[in-house]
């Protein structure tokens, strides 16, 4: 019969007391976490996608836009750049390299990208089944892709003019799927990969004239060039050159996730401020609680005084029941975070958007359980020190 | 067993609750405190208990001087060389009965033994409901597992605070006989404070306290 036991054994008394306060510091924990686990999981996610890619090259228009388009395929691009204009910038010196991208298509709500083979290497992507394409009007499925179309290598499908599905269909240029990707984790997951000329060609048919083909083909263009620098000096004078000498528009990863974060960031502090009021009512819930049973057990008090425990006996008693709460409080709200979260990462899916490992469990998480004992904590310091200060005699006389 | 001299207490800035010069119980004897209410009865109760220290003078039970002692080690003193019986017999209603009794081994820092607990409990004749919780025993049993309780960790010495204050005539001599028969099966000195005289048929050592000449209203 420990203090713990003892403990135990007068929240078991009142079990609906018990349940508010667990739940409302679950309430509080879960929420915290929640929010924590979302961002975690999309920082990642984000940063996986933009590893390795230094600039974003388009058209001129929002840079933030831009960086969505070209990187996480999540919104429509700016618009086209001329081929040549493409190729002209890709001589650049300070640059490595341009992984070019076409976007005009797609298939059943997944871009169709018309880009070189180094971008399946950007996210050190590899072949589940068959390979990468040789000729126009070859695709190869990222894997999400392959998982939602039921397609594989060998089924034919046709592209629909924009991202939304049952847009105009291209009926007359059927692509093949070639191969398969194994998932990455990565934007990859979710895009149809075909080479540039799958695309042009889509778009312009089949032309036998000689004189009109040059003519189109001097018009050709693609939307988005991924950047690679030759050298870290280039982030200095490359962008700017990009910005003020042509009709391009150059964007940094880097910077413009970490803009599009304190966008986002507003609207996460917002929810963890919902979070954190939670806890403080469950904190004064639990004060209330304890409070109470103060009066209505200073009698029960003052017989453990009389079997010999000390005062700090008393005031650890009442501790180990507001830690209690706590922790049952915080592995609740730790379950619900990563519920909630696994219900987020479900809709997210649906809508094709970022992947989130809801039940991804890192250590750090632990630390949510401080504010649960912080405000447990808080909540016991007053109704202990005044159970240790309580006076026995005069309890046990007032009774008897 | 208890030896008391000299002894005054009064709360500050108050007349002395309480005078007593001297008084000595020795080892296995009983005593009944008596008087009239508000006479300082459970006050030395209190005083031999260690709950409350003298103004001036000594208690010394079992030869220990407890104003000698720290407040830590009184309470350790307490727990586990005097059982105490409350008016109400108050149970912890939370535990069973046999919780209630290993809950007083581990508060005085004994180890937990349940064989002890069961036999302490099948003395006083409730070993048939170890498990129950206070609430679903009966009065009478409430009395008898609460006296097992005080007398679990083997005291030397078992203060009783008007044990029969609220019960009739026939419950009166059951709780008595029991308090009787379990303390001299043990061994133990039994201090009673009562204002229940029938009681003075079972005990025969009376300390009468004096009626207090200014008595602060109550």
């Amino acid at each position: 019969m420990s203090l713990l036991q003892l403990a135990w054994s007068y929240l078991r008394a009142r079990p609906l007391g018990t349940l508010l306060n667990v739940l409302l510091l679950a309430l509080g924990v879960g929420t915290i976490g929640f929010v924590l686990i979302v961002n975690g999981q999309i920082g990642d996610s984000l940063n996986r996608d933009a590893q390795g890619i230094d600039l974003v090259v388009g058209a001129k228009g929002s840079p933030i836009q831009l960086m969505l388009a070209g990187i996480f395929h999540l919104d429509v691009p700016t618009g086209n750049i001329p081929l040549k204009s493409a190729q002209e910038l890709a001589k650049d010196p300070l640059i490595r390299r341009v992984i070019p991208l076409c976007l005009a298509d797609s298939f059943r709500g997944f871009w169709i990208v018309g880009t070189s083979p180094d971008y399946i290497d950007l996210y050190h992507g590899a072949f589940a089944i068959g390979r990468a394409w040789n000729d126009r009007m070859q695709a190869v499925f990222g894997a999400t892709v392959a998982a939602h179309t039921g397609l594989g290598v060998g089924d034919r499908f046709v592209g629909s003019h924009g991202l939304a599905e049952g847009g105009p269909v291209h009926g007359d240029s059927v692509y093949t799927v070639v191969g398969v990707l194994k998932p990455t984790g990565s934007v990859l997951d979710r895009l149809v990969l075909v080479n540039p000329e799958s695309v042009w060609f889509v778009h312009e048919g089949n032309i036998t004239d000689p004189e009109e083909k040059k003519v189109i083909e001097d018009e050709r263009q693609v939307t988005v060039l991924l950047v690679q620098y030759a050298t870290p000096l280039a982030a200095v004078s490359l962008p700017r050159k990009i910005n003020s000498e042509t009709n391009m528009q150059a964007a940094s990863p880097a910077y413009e996730t970490a803009r599009l974060f304190r966008m986002i960031g507003v609207g996460a502090d917002v929810i963890r401020a919902f979070g954190g009021v939670v806890l403080a009512t469950a904190a004064l819930s639990l004060f209330i609680a304890l409070y109470h049973a103060l009066n209505e057990r200073a009698y029960d008090i003052a017989v453990l005084r009389t079997l010999g425990a000390r005062p700090a006996s008393i005031a650890v008693m009442l501790m180990l029941e507001a830690l209690i709460l706590a922790v049952l409080g915080g592995v609740l709200g730790l379950l619900l975070a990563h519920s909630l979260a696994a219900v987020l990462s479900w809709w997210m899916a649906r809508q094709e958007s970022l992947p989130i490992n809801a039940w991804a469990v890192s250590s750090k998480e632990l630390w949510l359980l401080v504010p649960s004992l912080l405000a447990a904590t808080l909540a016991a310091l007053l109704p202990s020190w005044r159970a240790a200060q309580a006076n026995i005699s005069a309890t046990l006389a007032r009774r008897a | 067993m208890i030896r008391l001299e000299a002894l005054r207490f009064g709360y500050i800035g108050g007349d002395d609750v309480l005078r007593l010069d001297e008084f000595v119980l020795g080892p296995g004897s009983n005593v009944l405190i008596v008087g009239p209410s508000g006479c300082g009865k459970t006050t030395l109760l209190h005083l031999i208990a260690g709950l409350l220290l003298p103004t001036s003078g000594s208690v010394v039970v079992d030869g220990q001087d407890l104003s000698a002692l720290s407040a830590r080690a009184r309470d350790h003193f307490r727990g586990r060389h005097i059982g105490i019986v409350l008016q109400q017999f108050h149970l912890l209603p939370t535990l069973t009965a046999i919780q209630n009794l290993l809950v007083a081994q581990s508060i005085a820092g004994l180890p937990v033994d349940r064989t002890a607990a069961h036999a302490m409990l099948n003395a006083l004749g409730v070993d048939e409901r170890v498990d129950a919780y206070p609430h679903q025993l009966s009065v009478g049993q409430q009395q008898r597992v609460a006296i097992a309780r005080a007398l679990v960790n083997r005291p030397k010495l078992l203060l009783a605070d008007e044990p029969t204050s609220n019960l009739d005539d026939e419950a009166c001599v059951s709780v008595a006989d029991l308090l009787l028969s379990a303390t001299q099966r043990h061994a133990v000195s039994l201090v009673i404070a009562t204002h229940d005289t029938r009681l003075k048929s079972k005990i025969s050592r009376q300390l009468a306290l004096p009626r207090r000449p200014a008595e602060p209203s109550a």
